[in-house]
């Protein structure tokens, strides 16, 4: 999953990386095809240059030669707002057919059956970066047809777009899972299939969906990571398997 | 600290001890524990794990927060307990927001404005799950933005690499939201790794975040943000962090780690000293940055 989110980062881009496996991802992207990604952290971290995996995203390690450090007032303001964030990154508890992420709460939020951390910086990051990826491994009850909670808004519900909205950028436009990629689609904003993984059939990836999910036409094959990405990725970047444990 | 906690925090506050991952003032909220202060409603973007102590303390009546996880290992247990489903003890409040409506609530404080607008929430269930999460028409464009109400502080306690005995704070590394926070406050407590004459600080203005104008008081307590940490003094205990995990899901574990390293101990000083091997564990490598000329 981490190689495939990498591929899917473009030289030069501006992105704004959360914890977790889009932060392996973003680091994999910079140290093969796009050395020139600029990594902004919601923590203040802007072109970020980090010589270990952070554990958290405000690790000593993302300050340390950085090309910035601002508070997080001018993070959200001056780059989030401001339109500079060209992807952004989120993952999440549930995500639904319309990429609609939940990271708040499973059941009712006056009563919830499992109280989960809140949005952080994802409900902002969702409506204003260019497009978002969603990086999220595939389960039945992960991706169920609608979340229980909106924390971070997709492609739209009840027929109402993004731009009628007012939300300056595109959602999530890719869902990327251990399986296949999901993409929206352009005219419904609904997740479908788009590529299937080596060996996976598009039954497998049905089965962790909670919706029928509709398919592309003709399916693209994701490309395996080659020997050099899987060498980085388990040899430099993340050695002690903080977030490659699956 | 006990002299700064006992005179500028009292039961009934609304308190924030801010520090975005870095430079979480550990001492004070233990401090506060010590002294045993109640109905406090605490603020802050990222709870962490001193919240969730002092949570499970039961100082707080209520949590005003925007993301409540225990950043990169799992959950804050004791929050977890206070609010989930029909275990939830029914004590705590929370009023939610993401992290741009808290930072904007902060800069709405500062500037002593009832209200801050951000392009922001729609398509989003946080303004149902907060009603103060609100919109205004722009009087210029029409445009609908959102708005969260103004921040302000009983008591603001920002930690610090050093100040001056005036208050005069420099700060470098994650800066957070602390500017903001303690501007936004009736009362600010700086606490600092290193006390510095007042030449220090005047010979490199750029880097002080807060005046000593607006500081009530000043504390110095070497490793006061630990197990969080301070750029160029010491790593964040990652291992404590990880640890919290098992301790925090059991209520017996958790009380246990109060009464040995919080009630257990009169003060930071002696915090260390149960755990000698910390500072050789956590000690930051020296990487010193050049200077720049101020000459004119």
């Amino acid at each position: 999953m981490a190689a495939v989110a990498a591929r899917e980062l473009r030289d030069g881009e501006v992105v704004f990386v959360g914890i977790g496996l889009p932060n392996l991802a973003c680091n994999l992207a910079r140290a093969t095809h796009a050395p020139n990604l600029v990594l902004i952290y919601e923590s203040g971290a802007v072109g970020a240059s980090p010589s270990r995996l952070p554990v958290s995203i405000g690790d000593p390690a993302l300050v340390t030669g950085s090309l910035m450090v601002c508070g997080m007032a001018d993070v959200f303001q001056l780059f989030l707002q401001n339109g500079r964030i060209e992807v952004g990154f989120l993952g999440g508890a549930q995500v639904d057919r319309y990429g609609n992420i939940n990271t708040t709460v499973i059941g009712s939020y006056e009563r919830p059956a499992v109280r989960l951390p809140g949005s952080g910086g994802a409900a902002e990051i969702a409506v204003h970066a260019r497009r978002t990826l969603i990086v999220a491994k595939l389960n039945p009850r992960a991706f169920p047809e609608q979340v229980d909670f909106v924390t971070s808004p997709g492609q739209g519900r009840g027929g109402r777009g993004r731009r009628e909205l007012g939300m300056p950028g595109a959602g999530p436009v890719k869902v990327i899972t251990d399986k296949g990629v999901l993409e929206a689609d352009a005219t419904t904003g609904e997740m479908v299939l788009a590529a299937l993984y080596p060996g996976v059939t598009a039954d497998d990836v049905q089965a962790g969906v909670g919706w029928p999910l509709a398919r592309r036409p003709r399916l693209a094959d994701v490309v395996p990571p080659t020997d050099a990405d899987l060498r980085l990725l388990r040899d430099v970047l993340d050695p002690k398997k903080l977030y490659l444990k699956g | 600290m006990r002299d700064a906690v006992s005179r500028f925090v009292h039961d009934g506050d609304t308190v924030v001890i801010e520090g975005f991952t870095h430079l979480i003032c550990f001492a004070a909220g233990h401090e506060i524990i010590r002294q045993r202060r109640r109905d406090l409603t605490l603020a802050r973007l990222t709870p962490d794990l001193i919240y969730d102590q002092m949570i499970a303390a039961g100082c707080a009546r209520k949590l005003v927060f925007s993301w409540a996880g225990n950043p990169g290992v799992g959950s804050l247990h004791a929050f977890r307990r206070a609010v989930e489903g029909k275990h939830a003890s029914g004590g705590l409040e929370i009023e939610e927001y993401s992290h741009f409506g808290m930072v904007a609530r902060f800069s709405a404080g500062a500037a002593r404005l009832p209200f801050w607008p951000l392009r922001n929430y729609m398509g989003t269930d946080l303004p149902r799950a907060n009603p103060r999460i609100r919109t205004v028409a722009c009087p210029y464009t029409g445009e609908a933005l959102a708005t969260v109400p103004a921040l302000n502080p009983g008591v603001t306690i920002v930690h610090a690499q050093r100040a001056d005995a005036a208050g005069n704070t420099q700060m470098w590394g994650l800066v957070g939201v602390q500017k903001e926070a303690a501007f936004a406050s009736e009362r600010v407590i700086v606490v600092v790794e290193d006390l510095v004459p007042e030449a220090i600080i005047r010979s490199d203005p750029n880097r002080t975040v807060i005046p000593g104008m607006i500081v009530s008081a000043v504390v110095v307590e070497p490793w006061g943000a630990h197990p969080s940490y301070a750029q160029g003094y010491y790593d964040r205990d990652n291992d404590f962090y990880v640890a919290w995990e098992g301790i925090s899901r059991d209520p017996d574990k958790l009380t246990r780690y109060l009464e040995e390293f919080v009630y257990g101990v009169p003060d930071r000083a002696a915090y260390m000293k149960k755990q000698p091997r910390l500072a050789a564990r956590l000690k930051a490598k020296e990487l010193v940055s050049q200077g720049v000329n101020y000459g004119f």
